[in-house]
């Protein structure tokens, strides 16, 4: 392995743990939709990249999606049920962004101490490669959590999906079955999410999960 | 691969057990009328269970993609004969809501697509030779079931729909980032591409894995699928899934859903087991299998909401399975193949009496049902036998498989054995006074006749029976070989 294709895969892998954490501290909706564009972007790159140094154009197919749907569509279409809902103020959080960004440090650190010693017989662009993957996942999860709005989980959910092609493309020669499963099963999983948010919008005029609360079958 | 693919789908059997629900699943959504798809549905999964039925006399060979093992046999006819007998009890149920106004037969069109989609992802998860291709399967069970729980569109069953939807997502997440890890450590010994992910040949070599890799991975395979499972703390999603889409889900996510989640975990344990060097997954399983009993044992005595109250009693048995899986042994195992299909048949068995329940009495409120042997005397003696064979009382076929878990478990571990009682003797508390709650005393609401038919929950009552007085030899001994596999 080249020391430049190192450093670029490195590089990139880094940069989405650190658009990651850009995720975690928006406090507006659009920013926040921003943000996970240029997440996906910055994730086709990194898709693209590897495709180039493994030699596996079949890897381009992943990237562009990545690119074209979660860059592009995605981002678009849910602005738009942003603006239709009118939720377009500040984001609800559990929690002050300060603990949430320390919360965040201390998974990127553990999933770090995890991946690389568990790996230490891989090839370190793999190597690093999982452990980035890792961080992003708990990352996505860690907004899931601290996110009151159902949009916002829906962001954080699809960040994860980014950690999980991350990993997926960085091991090399996965076969294509699941790379275009995982692409798929995102169009699906965003469609679904689609036609819940239009119906809660319908039913309850928000999508604010915490006033669903209320609703719940047992607190009569 | 797509020529692979189909070659292998000319195997017979195996190609019907996915032909047919899949070919049903778009006739279904075409179709207009509601009693011709509710007949096709049932008849639909008859033959699905027939030809699972074939797979006990002939077994066709292993494919790059799917396969029949003696493992998965036990999985698919038992998911195929759940399938069906729910499927009947559905077809009388939902005329029931269509009559009140709950659905409409768009609704229905759709619910009868999603079901026969549900039975097709069940089938290709268990018959999945690739992990990569059991993943994808288990995710689209997973959104049928979804969209299957939304199908009333209340503010009930809209909170219940995306509670499942996020936690199930995030535990298929956490799943295939541990089916990628898995590949990654089978990858320098099987070499790069396809073989990396198939399971038999993973677990023909999994000796030579990594196995520092292959604990990360089964950690999150086990948070991952355990979700699907259950298991606590990862399963808020399940009581509200069970109690807000229509009761025929209730009765597949419990009787059979479940279990397929379980057999994912069930397979990677034996991957594991198969690495000398690798932690032990069985004490993991135990943990939190032991968890899940004991707080779910402790939820059923403050639920008012009947199919919520039963939904925790599911979380009860899927970790004492989870459990008896996690000890091993060929007696654990044993009993833990057969307490889960006790399990599905008598859970599908209660879903179906509240079902009828609930339809009679216009609701699921605990204390707004009193009475029900006075009232309805074969429902209500239907819903107390299903009761106390959940509740793992003599002579059904409950008791056999708690006694058998319990008695190997003092043998080699007293202390857990204690905690285990302990936790089976606070939900049988639980369900013996809610049961007396509803089905004895002053007849309460509606004292209307039971339309639909009983065929379902009684055939189900009757096999519990059966097999707490006599398990045939076969059986026994079919059931031996599959927990000496289990290891």
């Amino acid at each position: 392995m080249q020391p430049l294709a190192l450093d670029v895969a490195h590089m990139l892998a880094g940069g989405l743990v650190l658009v990651s954490f850009m995720l975690l501290y928006q406090d507006r909706m659009f920013g926040l939709l921003n943000i996970f564009a240029l997440h996906a972007v910055v994730l086709s790159l990194s898709i693209a990249w590897q495709a180039y140094v493994q030699n596996a154009p079949h890897l381009f197919i992943p990237g562009a999606i990545a690119l074209i749907l979660k860059g592009i569509i995605i981002p678009v279409a849910l602005h738009r049920v942003v603006v239709k809902l009118g939720i377009h103020r500040e984001i609800e959080t559990v929690g002050g962004i300060g603990p949430t960004m320390l919360a965040g440090i201390g998974l990127v650190a553990l999933s770090m101490v995890v991946m690389l010693r568990a790996t230490a017989a891989a090839d370190p662009l793999a190597r690093q490669d999982l452990a980035f993957a890792l961080s992003v996942i708990l990352l996505g999860l860690l907004m899931m959590v601290t996110r009151r709005n159902a949009v916002s989980q829906v962001v954080g959910f699809l960040s994860i999906e980014n950690g999980l092609i991350l990993a997926a493309t960085g091991a090399k020669g996965m076969p294509l079955v699941v790379e275009i499963s995982v692409a798929f099963s995102v169009i699906v999983a965003f469609i679904v999410i689609g036609v819940f948010l239009f119906r809660i919008r319908e039913r309850f005029d928000t999508v604010d999960l915490q006033a669903l609360d209320e609703f719940r079958g047992e607190r009569q | 691969m797509s020529e692979l693919l189909l070659s292998e789908l000319a195997v017979q059997p195996v190609a019907a057990l996915l032909l047919i629900p899949g070919v049903s699943a778009i006739l279904l959504a075409v179709l207009p009328g509601y009693r011709l798809t509710a007949r096709l549905n049932v008849l639909s999964t008859l033959l699905t269970f027939l030809a699972s039925l074939s797979l006990l006399v002939a077994r066709p060979e292993v494919g790059g993609y799917l396969f029949v093992d003696d493992l998965n046999v036990v999985f698919v006819v038992l998911g195929t004969f759940v399938g069906f007998t729910t499927s009947a009890f559905s077809a009388s149920y939902i005329a029931h809501e269509l009559e009140i106004g709950r659905l409409t037969t768009a609704n229905l069109r759709f619910y009868h697509a999603m079901y026969q989609a549900l039975m097709f992802a069940m089938n290709l998860a268990l018959l999945a030779n690739n992990i990569g291709l059991m993943w994808v399967a288990v995710e689209l069970a997973t959104l049928t079931t979804v969209l299957m729980v939304g199908i009333y569109r209340t503010h009930e069953a809209l909170e219940a729909a995306w509670k499942y939807f996020i936690l199930g997502s995030v535990g298929i997440a956490l799943a295939l980032f541990g089916t990628i890890l898995v590949y990654m450590a089978a990858r320098p010994v099987i070499g790069e591409g396809h073989d990396a992910m198939v399971w038999t040949e993973l677990i023909d070599k999994a000796r030579d894995f990594n196995p520092e890799l292959l604990n990360v991975a089964f950690v999150f395979l086990m948070l991952g699928y355990g979700t699907k499972v259950g298991l606590a703390p990862l399963h808020a999603w399940l009581p509200d899934a069970h109690a807000e889409g229509p009761t025929p889900i209730s009765a597949v996510l419990s009787g059979l859903l479940l279990n397929v989640a379980l057999y994912a975990v069930l397979r990677f344990k034996m991957l594991l087991a198969a690495n000398p060097d690798a932690i032990s997954p069985g004490p993991l399983m135990v943990v939190l299998g032991l968890v899940s009993l004991i707080f779910a044992a402790f939820m059923l005595y403050r639920r008012r909401d009947i199919k919520r109250m039963f939904a925790y009693s599911s979380i009860e048995h899927m970790g004492l399975i989870t459990f008896a899986f996690g000890m091993g042994g060929p007696l654990a195992n044993f009993a833990g193949l057969l307490h889960m299909t006790m399990h599905s048949l008598t859970k599908s068995a209660i879903f179906f009496a509240v079902g009828h329940v609930a339809q009679v009495k216009g609701t699921q409120k605990l204390s707004e049902i009193r009475g029900l042997t006075e009232s309805h005397p074969v429902l209500g003696w239907g819903l107390v036998t299903g009761v106390v064979a959940i509740a793992g009382l003599p002579p059904l076929g409950i008791f056999m498989s708690e006694f058998l878990i319990v008695s190997s478990t003092f043998a080699r571990e007293p202390l857990l054995a204690v905690l285990l009682v302990f936790g089976l003797l606070v939900a049988f508390g639980a369900l013996i006074l809610r049961m007396s709650d509803i089905a004895f005393g002053k007849p309460t609401g509606s004292m209307a006749a039971v339309e639909s038919s009983y065929v379902p929950l009684f055939a189900h009552l009757a096999l519990v029976l059966a097999a707490g007085i006599y398990l045939p030899g076969p059986l026994v001994a079919w059931f031996q070989n599959v927990a000496r596999l289990l290891g």
